[in-house]
């Protein structure tokens, strides 16, 4: 078997000074998990993670652990100001520093490409002129220690000259508002209302004006959504290492390791093929990794100093380096009859993208297509858009577009069954999308769509106890209440709500896009027992897609000892790890590449031995326990005396069905491959008379299609649950709306739960399986994300009697000072 | 630009050419080849750079490398022998309690000495004492499965035997 | 950067004195967050971490003699009974790792209006013992915040302990922040009846340009107490007089919009934690107080 510490990688550590570094270096790169389960492990099982060893010893090195003899640091100077005209940059004093190696501007740029981004390039790799955001990017160092970098980027003098800040819809879209990117060619272009609108989609469906006539209620609410950062816990980091072929090999923690690829190459003027890529170890990444951050830089310096450069961002300036979920303005109308069915939804839905245009386009198309919710509705006006402003830029982060969407429609819910006056999850039962509905795009839903069931299950779930925080004997624990270890309650004020919400995330690439992965996958005999490796390119993020990969092996290919390789750009791309899409797509890959070994496997053993066995000519012939067995149970041989010396290799791409793109007038087409469903109940206690908020409970059900590894399953439903439990109650990058600049990015200011702010998360998995996907399984990730902060926020309207419009809601709002 | 020296994880060790305002955090990191301590956020508000710093349990950014002179220092990777896994390292596999991981060794150290000053923790005592150590991925759920696996094994192994 | 390790309280004094501009350090907590991401860069750091009597406390007569280090886990698990409203502060110190290392003296030192040990000082009553080479000053709490992250320190002085007045009666101590834990006070309140002398004293944080008391407040409550009978009879100020309190805590403010709460909040919610606080205190008094877990 290959041994993967082989090869190139080695030439990044030799200098390391410590055997520990050492050992670390070589262990976390570029290593490879191997598992024995015995005959177990394979899918449906809760197998443990491959990398859990490493990663509770320390061992695991991410991107920022990685070490090389006379590496240099790299640091960035980024933009004091959110919007200015760039007259002068001098960088003459930073360059004379002792101790610095390069300071590059736009000027020193190699390449004609000089900008980049994910669907439309009009992100400078270096500002050129115009600051567009704050934090924007404007001069890269090298130097020998952090320290000197720093202290030589704060010499660098840059002279601008202000310019008007656009910070929301009106001044972006004024008819003499400054346009933010001049000369526009991408293909949404010719198609927006305002040259700093990035992409509009209109939904139309049905006659709105007839099913509103029918309506015997309506509500109408405007609803905002505030900035929510992924704060991935592993800041942007990595390191670029100058190859003798005048390439470079980049060391890197992102989600798409291809398509980080496609965008560096060009502007470091270097053909994709001298651009090698290795996944470093991910610290989270939540859709903040799908754009570039540091990888070019660090190229840029390699390549000028000669030497390695290493760049980690610290946490200032993480804020900075990724983009955010788009905060947004959502105006919705609701009608419904008076026994309580939907007659039609209006809806404008206003996403802030920002600066540059990442992923806006796509989010748009989400929240347009999603932003009904899981209801049946025949009737549908829908307007979503994303803008350009001097706001810093967003694009993916978990739940897509979808979230914002779910916070709004699932508010007018509420208001609509207390205006019908139902019972708030009896109505949405009553209007809950099943299979056979159809879509505001006209899509039907042709798989499992358990939406009133997933309600229903949170809602038999028993609820937790009242006053929690009574200890016995008359005592108080206070870290039971809102204000936790605070001490501002010993019960006073208190008062308990209860919401639900439930909601629709598409899985997988959308509108037309080929989504493909891509699988390598070898089976060979070693030591006289057959053993797998794969070998894909697929950003292990934290979600647990190696673990997965390995369970599907076993499944398919009846061996226990399965290898997972490190993802890099030696095997083809796996598409990015984002959209709840990869035990789908890869994992589809990868079960794909399994078969073609086995039947290359099977084919190899009829030759050998199917002349004197005749049990080779049967059908339903299945590898097992290291062996192929036929239908009856009859074993035909062992597979590593099927192999003998020859390995068994596959390289396949694989893709689910296709899509197609949204109208650009009516917004119908079928435009997703999958729909997965969350529903959650929130419990709250809320300090009323000062506004703080514990959730007590948050319960979550949640089809699965099926359960690939239930224990991670329900890690990922748990996680997802807590980033929406955050964006309702404290999470929030708070912009000032005069001059666009960042108020709070730090962890000091900007909030993330703690396991205090967090509680009990009972979860039911449903597992419907879809026919159309690997094992029938549904993406898991997003979905959990979008139900949990209206349902919070149901709970805290509950507690409060208030009519919360926004989100996160913050004690001031509860207490009306 | 100084020397310092410290014991890492029972073993003498000595850092040079350090600079003066550099941390604790980065000396175990770069320069003695500890990188297990993460560094999330280097302003003591996520605590995956915990250490235990004589005993205690601290953040190992917000200590001047000047600080630990002569002190002794605990990090993940001193949690258990090599080769070894603690109580805690095996739970929190065994419990789902890691993903990205990024926040899983200062969970350990500081889960590590709380089973240590209390073996038996009710879950607002785990809460309590992991208050200071952010996760993003796991909604801690999983993370206090795995504290309240590894006390229920820590006490119903004999004591000598305690990784 | 020089790193100075001086080994005695003596040798500090006296490195402080040829170097005014030296930092002092000690947790960490507030000075290294500075170096790690270069918003100070002193020429000088002055390490007190080896000077062993500023971690220890000490009875001095009616008050506690706390050294400037004495981490705050030790003061909510050592100093519960004699300095009850600082355990509570102490508690609420960002995290298990920050109380660790973290001290008063680092709080004072900085004098940020958010420091969470202020508002308990306040009002059990303190005097900063400020050292240098030329002699020991008592500076009384009341006379030591002078503005945001100002404070009265001579250049050449450093903290060597903070001397706080023994509890003698029920102190409290409350804070909003907008999670859980590990949170910067968006404003915080604390209280302490002082029943040998029959009076109040608070002290407000996060609502000020400095911490502060609410001296109109404490007047009225005392008379209030007074013209009652309450000392003498248990009996609870009446409910019109305890609202009349907050109010007058809230009107002491003078707080700022910020990004971790408005200033109308700020103002209203330090009324009800001194309304809250003033009611457990005054249940403790009559030693009927539940039993709290979690708070100190």
């Amino acid at each position: 078997m290959t041994d993967l510490t082989e090869g190139h990688v080695p030439s990044v550590i030799p200098g390391v000074r410590s055997e520990a570094a050492r050992r670390a270096a070589v262990l976390g790169l570029p290593t490879r998990f191997t598992q024995r389960a015995g005959n177990v492990g394979g899918v449906g099982e809760s197998v443990p993670r491959p990398d859990g060893v490493l990663k509770v010893t320390g061992e695991f090195a991410y991107s920022s652990d990685l070490w090389h003899e006379h590496m240099l640091w790299g640091h960035l100077l980024r933009s004091t100001t959110a919007h200015a005209e760039i007259l002068s940059v001098d960088v003459s004093e930073a360059l004379a520093t002792p101790g610095v190696h390069a300071v590059l501007t736009y000027d020193d740029l190699p390449a004609e490409v000089r900008h980049y981004g994910l669907e439309i390039q009009d992100t400078p790799v270096l500002a050129h002129r115009r600051i567009r955001h704050h934090g924007e990017p404007i001069a890269a160092v090298a130097a020998d220690h952090p320290e000197i970098a720093r202290r030589a980027a704060e010499k660098i003098k840059v002279e601008y000259r202000e310019l008007p800040v656009l910070t929301d819809e009106k001044s972006a879209t004024a008819p003499d508002a400054t346009v933010l990117h001049e000369d526009r060619t991408d293909h949404h272009a010719p198609h927006v209302p305002h040259p700093n609108v990035v992409h509009r989609q209109p939904i139309v469906r049905g006659d709105v004006e007839r099913a509103a006539a029918r309506a015997d209620f309506v509500v109408r609410g405007e609803y905002e959504f505030g900035m929510q950062d992924q704060a991935f816990l592993g800041t942007e980091s990595g390191m670029a290492v100058p190859a003798e072929d005048g390439g470079v090999d980049l060391y890197v923690a992102t989600q798409w390791l291809h398509a980080d690829r496609r965008q560096i190459a060009p502007v470091l003027g270097l053909p994709e093929e001298k651009v090698r890529m290795t996944l470093a170890g991910v610290g989270g990444a939540f859709g903040g990794r799908e754009d570039l951050s540091m990888q070019i830089h660090a190229c840029l310096l390699a390549l000028r100093t000669g030497r390695p450069v290493k760049m980690v961002y610290n946490r200032y300036e993480s804020f900075f380096g990724h983009v955010h979920r788009h905060p947004a303005r959502l105006v919705y109308e609701h009608g419904a009859t008076k026994d309580g069915r939907l007659t039609h939804v209006r809806a404008r839905i206003v996403l802030d993208g920002g600066a540059y245009a990442s992923s806006s386009p796509a989010v748009v198309g989400n929240a347009a297509s999603l932003s009904v919710g899981p209801y049946e509705v025949d009737a549908v006006e829908v307007e979503a858009l994303a803008l350009y402003t001097n706001n810093p830029p967003c694009g993916a982060m978990r739940g897509f577009g979808a979230v914002q969407a779910c916070f709004a429609y699932e508010a007018q819910m509420d208001r609509l069954a207390d205006a019908v006056g139902m019972d708030r999850v009896d109505f949405r039962r009553l209007n809950a999308m099943s299979q056979g509905s159809v879509m505001p795009t006209g899509q039907v839903v042709d798989s499992p769509a358990p939406v009133a069931e997933l309600l229903h299950r949170v809602r038999e779930l028993p609820l937790p106890a009242e006053r929690p925080w009574e200890s016995g004997g008359g005592g108080v624990d206070v870290r039971a209440l809102p204000g936790g270890l605070s001490n501002t309650s010993h019960g006073e004020g208190v008062v308990r709500g209860v919401g639900y919400a439930v909601g629709i995330k598409n899985v997988g690439f959308s509108e037309g896009f080929d989504d493909y992965s891509t699988a390598r996958v070898r089976l060979e005999a070693a030591g006289g027992e057959a053993v797998a490796s794969v070998h894909t390119a697929m950003a292990e993020v934290g979600q647990g897609g190696v673990t997965v990969h390995a369970q599907i092996a076993r499944t398919e290919l009846g061996v226990t000892g399965v290898t997972v390789r490190p993802a890099d750009t030696r095997v083809g791309s796996a598409g990015s790890t984002s959209a709840s899409r990869q035990t789908y797509v890869t994992g589809g890959a990868v079960k794909r590449a399994c078969e073609l070994v086995r039947e290359r496997v099977l084919e190899l053993g009829r030759a050998r031995f199917g002349a004197a066995q005749p049990g080779w000519s049967s059908e339903g012939l299945r590898l097992e326990g290291g062996k192929v067995v036929a239908g009856d149970g009859t074993v035909l041989a062992g597979l590593a005396e099927i192999l003998g010396d020859e390995a068994v290799e596959v390289e396949t791409e694989w893709r689910h069905r296709p899509t197609e793109p949204f109208d650009r007038v009516t917004g119908q087409g079928d435009g997703h491959v999958q729909y997965s469903f969350a529903a959650h109940r929130a419990v709250v206690d809320v300090d009323v008379e000062l506004g703080l908020v514990k959730v007590v409970e948050l319960a979550c059900a949640q089809d699965v299609g099926k359960a690939v590894n239930p224990l991670a399953v329900v890690g990922q439903i748990q996680g997802g649950s807590t980033q929406g439990l955050g964006v309702a109650l404290m999470e929030e990058i708070v912009v000032d709306r005069t001059t666009g600049l960042v108020r709070n990015p730090s962890f000091t200011d900007y909030l993330i739960p703690t396991i205090l702010d967090t509680p009990p998360m009972p979860v039911e998995v449903l597992e419907l399986a879809d026919d159309n996907a690997p094992y029938g399984l549904r993406g898991v990730g997003e979905a959990p994300t979008l139900s949990s902060t209206p349902a919070i926020l149901a709970a805290v309207r509950a507690a409060t009697g208030l009519d919360l419009r926004r989100t996160p809601v913050r004690p001031e709002h509860l207490t009306g000072g | 630009m100084m020397r310092v020296r410290l014991t890492v994880n029972g073993r003498p060790r000595e850092a040079d050419d350090v600079w003066e305002g550099e941390s604790l955090l980065y000396v175990l990191r770069e320069r003695m080849g500890l990188p297990g301590s993460k560094n999330a956020c280097e302003q003591g508000e996520c605590g995956s750079c915990t250490v235990r710093l004589d005993g205690v349990p601290v953040c190992a950014c917000l200590v001047a490398a000047g600080q630990a002179e002569g002190r002794e220092v605990v990090t993940v990777e001193g949690l258990a022998p090599e080769g070894e896994l603690s109580a805690v390292q095996k739970a929190f596999i065994d419990a789902g309690a890691v993903q990205c991981g990024f926040c899983t060794p200062g969970l350990l150290v500081a889960a590590d000495e709380l089973l240590d000053r209390e073996p038996k923790p009710a879950d607002a005592d785990i809460r309590e004492a992991l208050s200071g150590n952010l996760c993003r991925c796991t909604g801690y759920e999983k993370i206090m499965d795995a504290v309240r696996l590894a006390a229920a094994r820590r006490s119903a192994e004999p004591e000598g035997d305690r990784a | 950067m020089e790193f100075l390790r001086p080994a005695s309280w003596e040798e500090a004094l006296a490195v402080k004195a040829e170097h005014p501009d030296a930092v002092p350090l000690a947790g960490g907590t507030d000075v290294m967050v500075e170096l790690n991401f270069g918003h100070r860069r002193p020429e000088r750091l002055l390490d007190l971490g080896r000077i062993t009597e500023l971690g220890e406390w000490e009875s001095d007569g009616p008050a506690v003699r706390l050294g400037a280090s004495v981490p705050y886990t030790r003061i909510m698990e050592a100093l519960r009974s004699e300095l009850p409203g600082l355990a509570l502060a102490a508690h609420t110190v960002a995290s298990p790792q920050i109380r660790n290392r973290g001290g008063v003296g680092g709080n004072l030192g900085t004098a940020s209006p958010a420091g969470d040990a202020h508002p308990a000082l306040l009002a059990s009553g303190a005097e900063v013992e400020a050292v240098s080479t030329r002699g020991t000053r008592l500076i009384p709490i009341d006379d030591f915040y002078l503005g945001p992250k100002r404070n009265a320190l001579a250049p050449d002085e450093l903290i060597r302990a903070v001397r706080v007045r023994r509890a003698g009666g029920p102190q409290q101590f409350a804070k909003v922040g907008t999670r859980n834990a590990m949170v910067i006070a968006v404003c915080a309140f604390g209280l302490a009846l002082h029943p040998e002398s029959r009076t109040v004293r608070t002290g407000i944080g996060s609502a000020a340009p400095t911490p502060v008391r609410a001296r109109e407040a404490e007047e009225f409550l005392t008379g209030v107490l007074e013209e009652e009978r309450c000392w003498d009879t248990g009996r609870p100020p009446p409910p019109s007089a305890a609202r009349r309190f907050a109010d007058l805590c809230s009107a002491a403010c003078s707080p700022i919009d910020d990004v971790r709460g408005t200033a109308a909040y700020r103002r209203r919610a330090v009324g009800v934690l001194a309304r809250r606080t003033l009611g457990w205190a005054w249940q403790e008094h009559r030693g009927s107080a539940r039993v709290t877990e979690g708070a100190a």
